[in-house]
C-alpha cells in the first residue's frame, strides 16, 4: 500500500507542474499581456513596472516560470480586480459554499441513485427497470441549467415552498466562523438558521445532483447485474443465507466498488462544475464567482480560481484512487 | 450434449453473415431506443436544414406591437410557440437555433475528433517517448475540468460563436486521443498488422489503411455521444453569456439565459428552448448507446439476450405474435 501511495504521489508532480505551466502560458496569452491583465483597470505605467518587476516579467521565460511557481506555491494568487481583496482570501469564503453544495448534491444522488439502481437490477427487465433506464437517460440529456430553471420555476416561483436565490436569508444575522453554513449553525446550535440554510440548498443540490444521480443509478444497476450471477453469490444462496444477507454482504458489497469510483470522480466534477447551477440560483460559491470574473475581466480571480480548482480536482482523483485501492485489494497488488 | 455445446450451436445459428457494419445496422434496427434517437436527430437536422422554409419570417424579425399588452403573449394560431420578450416568434427562433446548435456541435466535435485522432494514432502507433509526451499532455488537459477549461479558452479568445466552438472542440481533444490510442494499441499486435508489415507495407499505410479502420468503431460511438455533450456545453456557455454577442442570434442556450426575468409571467419562453436542447441531446445519446451495443464485438454476431427487443416490445408477447401473424 505504501509503495502504491508513493507511486501515485510521484505521478501527481508532473501533472501539477503541467497544469501550472498551462496556466502560466495562458496568463501570458491573455489579451493585454500578463501585467496589464493581472492589474486590470488599475494598470498605470508605474504599477505595470512594479508588477513586471515583482513577477519578474523582465527576466527570461524560465526564470519567470520559476518565480511564478514560487509565488503561487506560497499561496499568493494575486489581488482581485473587482473586489480589491486577495484571491486566496476570497477562495476561503467561496470554496466552502461550493463544497457544501457539491456534497449535498452528491448525498442526494447517492441516497436516491444506489437504491434505484439496485432495485432496477433486482427487477431486471420489468417496468421499474425500464422507467429507471429512461429516467437516467433523460437525466444525462437534460442541461443542468435548464433543470435548475424548471425547479426554480415550480418550487420557488409557483409554489413558493423554497427560496430561489442565495445561500441564506439576508434577514438572518449570524456569524460564520468556518464558512460552512451548516457546520456553523450546528456548532452554534441555531436550528432556525440550519433549516434556512438547508432550504436554500435543496433546489441547487437537486439540480447539480441530477447527472451524478443518473450515472450512479446506471452504474449500480450494471454492477449489481454483473455481480448477482457470480458463483460466490450462488454459493451464498445455496448455503442457505437469507436473501437480505446475500444482497447486503455479497452482492452490494462487490457491486459498490465501481460505484465508489464514479462517486469520487463525480464529486471532483461537481466541485468545479457548479458554475451553471450557482449562476441560476445566485449561489455565492466558486462557480458564480468565476462567472462574474469573466465578465469583469478579473483575470487574477480567473487564473487563481481555475488553478485552485484544477489542483482540487487532481487531489480528489488521487483520494478516489487511494480509497479504491483500500477497499479493493486486487488493485493494490497488481 | 453439454450446455456449452448447446450454446455454441445457438451461437452458430445466430452468427451473422454480413460484415461488421451490416451486422451492426441489423442490430440497431431492432433497438427501439436507437430508432427513437434516429427520429429525434432527423427532426433536429430537418429543422436546421429547412428552417427558412418552415419558419414564419426571419429569426430576428421583431414586432413590438405584439408585446404592447405586456410580456408575453402565449402560443396562438399565428405564433405557435408564443412570442418572446422582444416580440419575436419563438417557433421561428427555435428552428434557426437548431442550425446554430447543429453547426456548433458538428464543428466542435470535428475539431476534437480530428486533432484527437491524429494525436492518439501517432501516440498509439509510434509508442515510446512520443507516446509518453503526447499522453502526459493529454493527462494535463484532462486535469482541468471540462467546463472550466472551456471558460478559460473563451476568456482567452473573447466570447462569440466561433470561440465557443473552438473551446468545446479543444476540451474534446484529450478524450478522443486517449480513446484512439487505446484502440490502436489493441489493434497493433494483431496478425493482420504483422502480415502487412512482413510483406513490406509502409508504416503510414499500415496505420491508415489497416489499423485505423479497425480501431474506429469506439471513436464513432464516442463521436455521437460527444455531439450530445457538445450541444449541452455550448448551450451552457451560451447561457453564461459567452456565446454569440449579438443577442438577436437565436442560439438555444442564449435564448434560455435572457428569459430568466420573465419566468414568472412567461415560463414557456424557457421551456421551449430547454425542451429543444433536451430532445436533440437525447437523440444523440440514444443513437450513441445503440451504436455502442451494436458495434460491441462481444455481442457481435449474436442477437443479444435481453438487449434486443422486437420493435413492439411494449405491446407484450401475445399481441406481438398477433402482429406478426398479420
Amino acid at each position: 500500500m505504501l509503495r502504491y501511495l508513493v507511486r501515485r504521489l510521484l505521478l501527481l508532480v508532473p501533472i501539477l507542474l503541467g497544469v501550472s505551466l498551462l496556466i502560466f502560458f495562458w496568463i501570458r496569452a491573455l489579451p493585454g499581456g500578463p501585467a496589464e491583465s493581472l492589474l486590470g483597470e488599475r494598470a498605470t505605467p508605474q504599477l505595470v513596472q512594479v508588477y513586471r518587476h515583482r513577477y519578474g516579467l523582465d527576466k527570461p521565460i524560465y526564470v519567470q516560470y520559476w518565480s511564478y511557481l514560487k509565488v503561487t506555491a506560497s499561496g499568493d494568487l494575486g489581488v482581485s480586480v473587482a473586489s480589491r481583496r486577495k484571491v486566496i482570501d476570497e477562495i476561503k469564503v467561496k470554496f466552502p459554499a461550493t463544497v457544501e453544495l457539491a456534497l449535498t448534491a452528491m448525498l442526494f444522488a447517492i441516497i436516491i441513485g444506489v437504491p434505484l439502481g439496485f432495485l432496477a437490477a433486482k427487477w431486471h427487465g420489468g417496468v421499474f427497470d425500464n422507467v429507471s433506464l429512461v429516467a437516467s437517460l433523460i437525466g444525462i440529456s437534460i442541461p443542468i441549467f435548464f433543470l435548475a430553471i424548471i425547479l426554480k420555476y415550480i418550487f420557488a416561483i409557483r409554489l413558493g415552498w423554497l427560496p430561489s436565490v442565495g445561500r441564506i436569508s439576508i434577514t438572518l444575522d449570524t456569524k460564520h466562523p468556518t464558512n460552512f453554513y451548516i457546520l456553523d449553525a450546528l456548532i452554534q446550535g441555531q436550528w432556525s438558521v440550519l433549516w434556512d440554510v438547508i432550504k436554500h440548498l435543496i433546489l441547487p443540490a437537486i439540480a447539480l445532483g441530477s447527472i451524478p444521480l443518473a450515472i450512479i443509478t446506471r452504474i449500480t444497476r450494471a454492477a449489481v447485474l454483473d455481480v448477482q450471477n457470480e458463483d460466490y453469490v450462488r454459493t451464498a444462496r445455496a448455503k442457505g443465507l437469507t436473501p437480505q444477507t446475500v444482497d447486503r454482504r455479497h452482492v452490494l458489497r462487490n457491486a459498490l466498488l465501481p460505484v465508489t469510483t464514479v462517486i469520487g470522480l463525480q464529486t471532483g466534477l461537481l466541485l468545479s462544475g457548479a458554475v451553471l447551477t450557482e449562476t441560476v440560483f445566485a449561489y455565492p460559491g466558486m462557480g458564480s464567482w468565476l462567472r462574474d470574473a469573466i465578465f469583469n475581466r478579473d483575470y487574477p480571480v480567473l487564473q487563481g480560481g481555475i488553478l485552485f480548482l484544477a489542483v482540487i480536482f487532481v487531489l480528489v482523483n488521487l483520494v478516489v484512487d487511494l480509497t479504491y485501492a483500500i477497499i479493493n485489494p486486487r488493485i493494490r497488488y497488481s | 450434449m453439454s450446455i456449452a455445446e448447446v450454446e455454441a450451436q445457438e451461437l452458430a445459428l445466430e452468427a451473422s453473415t454480413g460484415g461488421l457494419w451490416r451486422d451492426a445496422f441489423r442490430r440497431i434496427r431492432r433497438n427501439p431506443g436507437a430508432i427513437l434517437g434516429a427520429v429525434l436527430v432527423s427532426i433536429f437536422i430537418a429543422a436546421a436544414a429547412l428552417a427558412p422554409v418552415l419558419a414564419h419570417g426571419g429569426p430576428k424579425n421583431q414586432d413590438l406591437a405584439l408585446i404592447a399588452g405586456g410580456c408575453c403573449p402565449g402560443p396562438s394560431h399565428a405564433h405557435w410557440l408564443g412570442v418572446d420578450q422582444l416580440g419575436r416568434d419563438v417557433y421561428t427562433r427555435i428552428l434557426y437555433g437548431a442550425r446554430f446548435s447543429l453547426l456548433i456541435g458538428v464543428v466542435s466535435v470535428s475539431i476534437g475528433l480530428s486533432i484527437g485522432l491524429i494525436l492518439g494514432s501517432v501516440a498509439g502507433y509510434l509508442g515510446g517517448a512520443i507516446d509518453s509526451l503526447i499522453m502526459r499532455g493529454m493527462d494535463i488537459m484532462l486535469a482541468i475540468p471540462g467546463l472550466l477549461f472551456a471558460i478559460g479558452i473563451v476568456a482567452l479568445l473573447g466570447p462569440g460563436i466561433y470561440q465557443i466552438m473552438i473551446a468545446v472542440g479543444v476540451v474534446n481533444i484529450p478524450i478522443f486521443a486517449r480513446l484512439l490510442r487505446g484502440s490502436i494499441l489493441a489493434q497493433r499486435e494483431n496478425d493482420f498488422v504483422l502480415a502487412a508489415r512482413s510483406v513490406g507495407v509502409r508504416r503510414y499505410r499500415i496505420l491508415f489503411s489497416h489499423i485505423l479502420p479497425n480501431a474506429i468503431s469506439p471513436v464513432i460511438v464516442q463521436g455521437t455521444l460527444a455531439m450530445a455533450t457538445a450541444i449541452i456545453d455550448v448551450a451552457g456557455l451560451g447561457f453564461l453569456g459567452l456565446g454569440p454577442q449579438d443577442p438577436a442570434t437565436p442560439e438555444w442556450g442564449t435564448m434560455l439565459s435572457s428569459v430568466n426575468d420573465y419566468l414568472q409571467t412567461a415560463p414557456w419562453l424557457a421551456i421551449v428552448p430547454g425542451v429543444a436542447i433536451v430532445a436533440s441531446v437525447l437523440g444523440f445519446n440514444l443513437i450513441g448507446d445503440g451504436l455502442r451495443e451494436a458495434l460491441d464485438p462481444k455481442l457481435r454476431g449474436r442477437t443479444g439476450k435481453f438487449r434486443e427487443r422486437s420493435m413492439f416490445w411494449f405491446l407484450g408477447a401475445g399481441r406481438r405474435r398477433a402482429l406478426r401473424g398479420i
